[in-house]
């Protein structure tokens, strides 16, 4: 789960990283009396959000005001702006990259410095990158990180400040579960102060029950998956309008694949999961008559599954909420035999492969 | 004698009294694995298919003499157990369990290794070795034996490519689900390294995914390899930053494309089927 700009800076500045002033807003009568000139900034969960315009500085109210009119309702790469960060100008004599992330060659934490932040940190050449491995088993040691802010020519008083911050942010990174901190850029004002003016935090979605705080938190996902999601179910919109629902994420995949190399376009793509529970599958056909897919691709390898109580699922939701959309099912594995008359007198069209499938999904009209 | 487990190996369950615990033990028993037992605190006396349940791995290990454990309790429960195992001196332990956060994951990992103990998975339908030996929540039936090693990031998919392979006339040594999380244990390049020293495979099978660069490091060591290695990637029409199901399976600021896995295969001559039916006419006639 991405955080949004102005709860990820909540979550480090309860550990103890410095922040800009700010106030989240949707109306700019709420920010009248914020000491101008401030940021306005567009809160979506997504990068670019400068490049689209949704990030502009207010000399005053007046001009606030001008720039809640631009920037709420905007719509960044999909996302509509609801709220927007009212934020103090932060002057830099210098900019810093930070970030945490679990490494997945490495299987461990990578930390990763650069006096070269305040740009994506894509764009920084590799020898500018400082990075180091954390085992989890240790943690964050005091004698590497001298090591990392020594390499960084940084005064003393500015090391000893940088470790601080970069202490608190493993302990974030750990204690918050996340897979992702990124502070860029970590700014060093003429003071000498350090301030995380823009803030990437991305909680780990395996981790979220032992995180309550998060489960009210606004997601960067659709209604329809907000609602697969309650229900345990992997459902993400794509842009075509053939729903595909199959048993695991890579065979639902690999679905769309196939049905894309026969010309049609996946509008759905819907993991069932391990389960042959008829019930299950009764929730993921509503979900998925809720998208509105032209044509329904069902594709089933029941190793264990049983294919007939699959099925059976698949009858009773098509007769239950009346689903008018045609369904061809490649249906395979335990009890097939009984799956295919169960889906034939329903109405649906059984095959034997899943290029079978795409191809009669085509020919139905789906693309 | 296939990778990893074989017709010698003993295996414990950890979770065995759960639904899906005494499930597989029937499953695994009937397919011809040497399961000795199952560990859940508090129930040890009880009995499973016949089979001792213990309180603890030590115990398990103790009494029965096995080496290696399938782990299939909830994830909350998840890092405690592979500890528990690891610390009684397990050899193996087979993860299945999906959903485990990504700290827990890294922290099983860590300890493994210090370890020297081998860890397949989180998030993975297990290993077989076909008529030897199954330790996971794979169907058994649709395995024979043979000459082909697969390596996959996926269940049901590999379920699919491997009829594909079966009815294609040809077996395989071992198939293992390496897991379909950003941290894993046991990876593509680790289960290579296995194939390309056991004597029964003749070539490798990689099912891979999008998210992250497992398949562009698996390119790496191939030409180091005397095996021929095939592939498959799934999500070669999958959106950016979208976790397609699977937690490892998201596209992430611009890395982790089939495009660039396909890409990497092609450099060092890694036939990539299109399509999961395609992988058996690329293996005929090679094994």
């Amino acid at each position: 789960m991405k955080l949004l700009e102005h709860k990820a800076k909540e979550v480090l500045s309860r550990y103890g990283i410095p922040v800009p002033r700010g106030v989240l807003a949707s109306d700019p009568e709420l920010v009248k009396d914020f000491p101008f000139p401030a940021a306005i900034k567009a809160q979506v969960p997504t990068g670019g959000r400068g490049k689209a315009g949704g990030v502009k500085f207010a000399k005053d109210s007046e001009q606030a005001k001008e720039f809640f009119d631009q920037i709420i309702g905007m719509n960044i790469k999909g996302y509509e702006v609801k709220q927007v960060l009212v934020e103090e100008m932060v002057e830099s004599e210098k900019d810093l990259y930070i970030s945490f992330m679990i490494d997945r060659r490495e299987g461990t934490t990578l930390l990763m410095v650069s006096d070269e932040g305040g740009v994506e940190v894509e764009s920084v050449p590799d020898e500018k990158i400082i990075k180091a491995h954390i085992s989890p088993l240790i943690g964050i040691q005091p004698l590497a990180l001298k090591a990392l802010t020594m390499s960084l020519g940084l005064s003393e008083k500015e090391a000893e400040d940088l470790t601080s911050i970069l202490n608190i942010c493993y302990q974030v990174y750990e204690k918050e579960d996340a897979e992702l901190i990124e502070i860029n850029p970590l700014v060093v004002t003429k003071e000498g102060r350090f301030v995380a003016v823009d803030a990437k935090v991305t909680i780990d979605d395996n981790a979220l029950a032992r995180h309550p705080e998060y489960q009210d938190v606004p997601q960067d996902i659709s209604e329809l998956e907000k609602e697969a999601k309650k229900k345990g179910i992997a459902f993400v919109q794509l842009d075509g309008d053939i729903g595909v629902i199959a048993n695991g994420a890579g065979l639902t995949m690999a679905t769309l694949d196939v049905l894309n190399a026969k010309g049609g376009k996946g509008g759905v793509f819907l993991d069932l999961g391990g389960t042959d529970d008829a019930e299950r599958v009764k929730e993921a056909f509503y979900l998925m008559q809720m998208a509105k897919p032209s044509v329904i691709l069902l594709n089933i390898f029941g190793g264990i599954t049983k294919c007939d109580t699959v099925a059976q699922g698949v009858k009773e939701a098509l007769e239950e909420r009346n689903i008018d959309i045609p369904v061809v099912a490649r249906i395979k594995g335990l009890h097939e035999k009984e799956a295919k008359e169960i889906l034939k007198d329903a109405g649906m069209i059984p095959t034997d492969t899943i290029s079978e499938a795409a191809e009669e999904v085509v020919r139905l009209g789906g693309s | 004698m296939a990778i990893l487990v074989g017709g010698s190996t003993k295996v414990i369950i950890q979770g065995i009294t759960g639904h899906q615990g005494t499930f597989h033990a029937g499953a695994m028993l009937e397919y011809g694995t040497k399961v000795v037992g199952g560990v859940t605190p508090r129930k040890g006396g009880e009995e499973v298919h016949g089979l001792p349940v213990f309180d603890s791995v030590k115990e398990a290990m103790a009494e029965t003499g096995a080496t290696a454990s399938m782990v299939l309790v909830p994830a909350k429960f998840a890092m405690d157990a592979c500890y528990e195992a690891m610390d009684a001196g397990i050899e193996l332990l087979v993860l299945i369990t999906e959903r485990i956060p990504f700290h827990d994951a890294m922290r099983i990992k860590a300890y493994a290794k210090s370890k020297d103990i081998k860890v397949i998975g989180p998030n993975t339908p297990g290993i077989i070795s076909p008529g030897l030996c199954k330790i996971g929540i794979m169907p058994g039936h649709i395995f024979t034996e043979g000459k082909v090693g697969i390596l996959s990031r996926s269940g049901t998919l590999t379920y699919e490519i491997v009829d594909w392979i079966t009815q294609g006339g040809m077996g395989q040594s071992t198939c293992m689900g390496i897991g379909g999380d950003p941290v894993i244990g046991i990876n593509f390049i680790e289960g290579m390294e296995l194939f390309e020293k056991d004597s029964e495979t003749e070539c490798v099978v990689l099912v891979g995914e999008i998210g992250g660069t497992a398949e562009e490091d698996a390119a790496e060591i191939v030409p180091s390899m005397s095996k021929k290695v095939f592939a498959y990637i799934a999500g070669q029409t999958a959106p950016a930053e979208k976790r397609m199901g699977h937690a490892g399976a998201i596209i992430s600021r611009g890395r982790g494309t089939a495009e660039s896995k396909i890409k990497a295969f092609d450099e060092v001559g890694v036939p990539v089927a299109a399509l999961p039916s395609d992988i058996s006419k690329l293996l005929m006639g090679q094994v």
